[in-house]
């Protein structure tokens, strides 16, 4: 069990294809880091160059102490959990399980020891004289777990080891790699384009786009205080909703303004930060929780609600989903109370929770802080 | 009635139809059980025939009317052929020939194909393509050659000089076929050896060369029929009857009959017979090797 450590690293392909583009990452030992982005974003990429599969561009790459730039898969002391799985096929559970430990060159007393306690853990001792081919998808998900823990290595890497799941098996595999992790305490590197799993599994999670790192931090602090437009979509289901609105100043109120009939007055803690940007137009993102139909709304006056045209309504069960016409190209999605009775062309009358409101730079998405 | 009269009209109608669709469907098969006993006789009927002479007495051979299976079926060919020395070394001969160029092939294919198959390197489209060329030359064009070669290197009239030459038609699809296995198999399993701290050879020979097992099989019995049944180069290549392979046994044939100035087509087909057997068992074995995905449950699929 090790920190591990990305210096700097790049991976370019050909003459300009940055895959990794200048990622530093800390991770302590015993945590447990969620690489998250959508798909070409360089997580898998950034995964495989740590475990050397991938030799790097530039920069270095430490496990514990030891500089791992150079060294071959084998030397680098890690355990690595493919999507696919990647069981050998030719091989029993047990003889899968045990075959790095036989590499090792290891006693057939130990390597079953080691194979038998992992075996327990994942609750496998029935199935170890199977070949992978008889194992249901579930199964084999626990057997290239089971290959990772019989390693004891420094750190887990895992690529998107869910995805092959489906989607019941997955939430509860979810929890089960996330409480074996806890146990362990082997420092833990995830890699997935999920970001529920990423927001349920992470102690903290690496949000990439594009090779670069976009905001490393704790789920909570990801959620709240997102550092620029990508995090603040990518993280929350249904995304942060995001419009353009001109910052205006009278009376000593602060307003955003998004078209004749849609102005927001901006409570003091707000007005500050966004004043300095007066007369200019910025980006507005609110999370879909933060807007309530008044009835039900815990503020509601004058400054924070708009009556805003209905284009759809998706009734959850639990709660509703009301897409409403916007300042925007794009609806306004505000998560409501499932009491409420809307339908497609009625006239909401919403609250905005102006607190939660987020404001990004239109030019570089940065947040404006 | 009437009313009850129609609908057992209508029931022998049906059943009428009904026959005469299964007349009909039985119809439009017999052409197709026609051709397939056609490719079959066509197929069987010489190794039939083979079989047939080789337990005839010679003196009811070439009897009119022809027996299609001899009225006094003998086995005194198998008999006369199984005594003759010559015929006994050159099935040894041929067993050694045919085991060496299997295994040289296997061996040097396995890594030749790995290479090609799981490494990018420059030339390497090349490199399959001249592998792929040398199976297109006809065998008689590198005759000349190839002997001046095999006398330079002092293998002529010796079983090397056949391993050697007969590596040049195997080695060439062991590859080519074996490159397509490697090939199809996930990338993922190698990497996850060269995690679980496997050298590249241990990932050639713990995870990859098992999974290439149906390929191995395969192309060790086409590898090993081809050498069997070779007949040029053992003819250019060797010289005395202790070096013959079966293939020229037979062709040399000196029978133990008649003083020998008859051709005793009865042992010769006996002969023949004896060295198709080991081929036949040799499939019959492997047949299910070949068969096995042994890759089924690898990844997810």
């Amino acid at each position: 069990m090790a920190r591990v450590n990305f210096d700097h690293v790049y991976k370019i392909f050909g003459e300009d294809v940055y895959a990794v583009n200048d990622l530093s990452l800390d991770i302590q030992d015993g945590e447990f880091l969620v690489l998250v982005g959508p798909s070409g974003c360089g997580k898998s990429t950034a995964l495989r160059c740590l475990a050397g599969l991938e030799d790097i561009s530039r920069g270095h790459i430490y496990i514990g102490e030891r500089d791992v730039t150079y060294l071959d898969p084998k030397d680098r002391d890690i355990a690595m959990v493919f999507q696919s799985y990647a069981l050998y096929p030719h091989m029993s559970v047990r003889d899968n399980m045990g075959f790095s430990l036989n590499l090792r060159g290891a006693s057939k007393a130990d390597i079953k020891a080691s194979v038998d306690r992992a075996a327990q853990i994942l609750g496998l001792e029935d199935l170890l004289d199977r070949k992978p081919r008889e194992l249901s998808g579930g199964q084999r998900q626990r057997v290239a777990l089971g290959r990772a823990i019989v390693r004891e290595p420094q750190a887990f890497l895992m690529d998107e080891p869910l995805s092959n799941l489906d989607a019941k098996l997955r939430v509860q595999t979810r929890a089960e790699i996330t409480s074996l992790q806890r146990r362990l305490g082997v420092t833990t590197i995830y890699v997935t384009h999920d970001q529920i799993e990423a927001m349920t599994m992470g102690d903290r999670i690496a949000v990439m786009s594009a090779g670069v790192l976009q905001q490393l931090d704790t789920p909570q602090n990801l959620y709240d205080k997102p550092k620029n437009q990508f995090v603040a979509t990518f993280i929350g289901s249904p995304s942060m909703n995001i419009f353009p609105a001109t910052v205006v100043q009278n009376n000593g109120t602060a307003a955003i303004q998004g078209g004749e009939n849609f102005s927001l007055t901006l409570p003091d803690a707000v007005k500050g930060l966004i004043l300095d940007h007066k007369d200019e137009q910025i980006n507005v993102g609110i999370r879909p929780e933060d807007i309530e139909v008044v009835q039900y709304a815990e503020r509601a006056d004058d400054d924070n609600t708009l009556r805003l045209p209905v284009r759809l309504v998706e009734p959850l069960g639990s709660e509703i989903m009301l897409h409403l016409e916007g300042p925007g190209e794009e609806p306004i999605v505000a998560r409501v109370d499932p009491r409420v009775q809307l339908k497609g062309g009625d006239v909401a009358h919403v609250a905005f929770n102006t607190d939660k409101l987020h404001a990004f730079n239109p030019a570089t998405e940065e947040a404006l802080v | 009635m009437t009313a009850t009269a129609r609908p057992q009209t209508t029931e022998a109608a049906a059943e009428r139809s009904q026959v005469l669709d299964t007349v009909m469907n039985v119809i439009k098969r017999i052409p197709f059980y026609l051709l397939v006993v056609v490719i079959a006789v066509y197929l069987m009927f010489p190794f039939y025939w083979a079989f047939r002479s080789s337990i005839t007495p010679d003196a009811d051979l070439f009897a009119t009317p022809v027996q299609y299976f001899p009225n006094n079926p003998t086995l005194e060919n198998y008999r006369a052929v199984l005594s003759d020395d010559n015929f006994i070394r050159a099935l040894g001969n041929s067993a050694i020939v045919a085991a060496s160029v299997t295994l040289l092939a296997l061996m040097v294919g396995a890594f030749a194909s790995y290479a090609i198959g799981r490494f990018t390197f420059r030339g390497r489209t090349p490199v399959l393509y001249i592998v792929l060329a040398m199976t297109m030359f006809p065998q008689i064009a590198v005759l000349g050659s190839l002997y001046t070669l095999i006398t330079e290197a002092g293998l002529y009239n010796s079983l090397w000089a056949l391993i050697f030459t007969y590596m040049m038609f195997t080695l060439p699809f062991t590859v080519w076929v074996l490159t397509t296995f490697f090939q199809q198999m996930p990338k993922e399993l190698e990497e996850a050896a060269y995690v679980d701290g496997a050298t590249p050879f241990q990932v050639f020979y713990k995870v990859l060369l098992p999974l290439a097992a149906p390929g191995l099989v395969t192309t060790g019995l086409l590898a090993f029929i081809a050498a069997w049944n070779e007949f040029l180069f053992a003819l250019s290549f060797t010289q005395t009857p202790d070096k013959f392979t079966v293939t020229l046994a037979i062709f040399r044939f000196e029978p133990q009959t008649a003083g020998g100035f008859e051709i005793a087509w009865g042992q010769i087909m006996a002969a023949t017979i004896i060295i198709t057997l080991p081929l036949i068992i040799l499939t019959l074995i492997f047949q299910r090797r070949i068969l096995a995905g042994l890759t089924a449950g690898a990844v997810k699929g």
